[in-house]
């Protein structure tokens, strides 16, 4: 069955998109991320311009964060204190990035950069993901490990400190800060919430407990996706509302079976897994810069003014 | 039956004005495209007689028909790939100033045998004529040209369909065109011609006009004209989807 999209002006597949949308939905499900990272370059797989496909991911990302938030604080594990701190880095971030977006979209290096940061953040974070679950999962076989303790380095010697309850910290707002700047810009050039980022940085580097990770992340990625979404509405105008309605409607569904299949699997397992997909990912933008492409040239539609 | 058409196309023509020799009578299958919610693509029958005054010379080389359907024009931008640092990355590009959005160009023959060079160009009838590229800023613009071009015939959306138009009795002409799915909003220009010997006899032009209809005009001007309330609307509706999901699986759960 075909739909034709009002915004994004091509004709689709509806089961494709459903699917795409619950292949995501899944993923996000077991590994409590957005999920952007994938739809996006997905899309573009699909057919969708990618101006569309980067502005519409985030509205869909807002419905999918929701959905799991509603969760979570059911459960008391979002740091709202926290979250209201990243947000602010991250609105910030936001506005900045869609400036980069708009200004290297003039110069036509906006897919480069798009897929360069996907590489290096794609490929650190998986890295580091991989290396420490895989330790982690060790460990964990090996009876009378020690937990390590938490030890202090350069982020507690920050001034501005800040008491964050609900995870049991004490420390500087600048790196949270930081954080939420760096993910914000993300946000807006690579379509992405950043969970992928957010979340292990969150345990990394300002040594949140990790029950308390996910649902903050997603507290703050709720209002940045948000935010891009009216900013791309705004100045773009490349959200399409009925692409975004087919990937919420397919994945909300994905994302409910996703958590049933995550709560059968250890922690450690999943998070070699998600490394692994986010290597994948990685792995397939990089061989795509690097190698030689079949067609040397590209056309981009300027609006005739 | 064919005679018959012939004989009933030239009585409805009044035959006061002083005319060419050959002159075409057209009809379109439709003259507008809707685009609705579900539109996949749509099939255009131009169809049409050749009106004549008297009969053609008996030595004169046979009669020829050509089809074109343009798209809109826009500007397009062509960049090219290089590699810088072990990347490949854009460097320079060069603007197209008008490239149809969809051209497609029927013929009754081998384009080359019904249509000279000079007549072309004088036309803009084949798809390298039909683009402007007007300048040469950068060196080898030809090159970005025919870039656009092949990307475009392999998106198939620039299409050369040669013998693709039935000309009967040197009268009748008929072609079938299939618009793709991911047409552009617009007026598309067909344009027919009559050639012998490769020289234009006479043309015609009129508009197929592709529209969206319904939900599709309708969200595609909210998006445009109320650019902060349709992102609100997104918004809301993101956000009741995500609320509803959550709230039916945790009935579920249950």
């Amino acid at each position: 069955m075909q739909l034709y999209l009002p915004i994004a002006e091509v004709s689709v597949n509806i089961f494709l998109i459903l699917g795409l949308g619950g292949l995501v939905g899944v993923l996000s499900g077991m590994f409590g991320v957005g999920g952007g990272f994938l739809i996006t370059p997905l899309l573009f797989f699909a057919g969708i311009p990618p101006a569309v496909a980067v502005a519409t991911s985030p509205n869909q990302i807002v419905a999918s964060s929701f959905s799991a938030l509603l969760g979570h604080l059911r459960r008391r594990t979002v740091d709202i204190a926290m979250g209201s701190v990243l947000l602010a880095g991250g609105l910030a971030g936001s506005a900045l990035g869609m400036v980069v977006f708009n200004w290297l979209r003039a110069r036509g290096q906006v897919d480069l950069l798009v897929e360069l940061s996907y590489v290096i953040f794609l490929g650190t974070v998986g890295a580091m993901m991989f290396v420490e679950s895989v330790n982690a999962l060790v460990k964990s076989r090996r009876p009378g490990a020690r937990p390590k303790r938490r030890r202090h380095n350069w982020v507690h010697a920050l001034p501005l400190k800040m008491k964050f309850r609900v995870s049991g910290l004490y420390i500087s707002m600048i790196p949270p800060l930081l954080v939420g700047l760096a993910v914000g810009v993300l946000a807006a050039i690579m379509g992405v919430g950043g969970g992928f980022v957010m979340v292990p940085a969150m345990i990394y580097l300002l040594g949140m407990p990790t029950k308390v990770v996910i649902g903050t992340s997603l507290f703050q990625i709720i209002f940045v996706t948000a935010f891009t979404t009216m900013l791309h509405a705004i100045t773009n105008q490349t959200v399409d509302i009925a692409l975004a309605l087919l990937l919420i409607a397919g994945g909300v569904v994905g994302a409910q079976l996703g958590s049933r299949i995550g709560a059968r699997m250890r922690a450690e397992q999943l998070r070699i897994l998600l490394a692994l997909l986010v290597l994948a990912v990685c792995g397939q933008l990089a061989l795509g810069l690097v190698l030689r492409p079949a067609e040397l040239y590209e056309i981009e539609l300027v609006d005739a003014a | 039956m064919i005679r018959l058409a012939i004989l009933l196309v030239a009585l409805a023509m009044p035959a006061a004005q002083p005319a060419r020799a050959e002159e075409i009578v057209l009809g379109l299958s439709r003259d507008e495209v809707a685009i609705t919610a579900t539109f996949d693509g749509s099939e255009i029958l131009i169809f049409g007689a050749v009106r004549r005054e008297a009969p053609p010379p008996p030595n004169a080389a046979p009669l020829q028909v050509i089809v074109t359907v343009s798209g809109p024009l826009a500007p397009a931008m062509v960049r090219r790939k290089e590699r810088r640092a072990g990347i490949w990355t854009n460097t320079e590009a060069f603007e197209v100033d008008a490239a149809p959005s969809f051209y497609a160009v029927a013929t009754t023959a081998p384009l080359a045998q019904v249509l000279t060079a000079t007549e072309d160009l004088r036309h803009a009838i084949s798809i390298p004529r039909a683009i402007r590229a007007v300048g040469n800023r950068i060196a080898g613009a030809g090159d970005y040209v025919s870039a656009l071009v092949r990307i475009r015939e392999d998106a198939d959306v620039y299409r050369l369909q040669e013998g693709a138009v039935d000309l009967e009795e040197e009268t009748l002409f008929r072609t079938s065109l299939a618009l793709p799915a991911n047409l552009v909003e617009g007026n598309y220009t067909t344009r027919i011609f009559l050639t012998r010997e490769g020289a234009v006899v006479d043309s015609y032009e009129t508009v197929i006009g592709v529209q969206k209809v319904g939900i599709e005009r309708w969200l595609y001007n909210f998006a445009q004209e109320r650019a902060a309330l349709y992102g609100l609307m997104s918004l809301a509706l993101a956000i009741m989807a995500g609320w509803a999901a959550s709230a039916a699986f945790a009935g579920w759960r249950r």
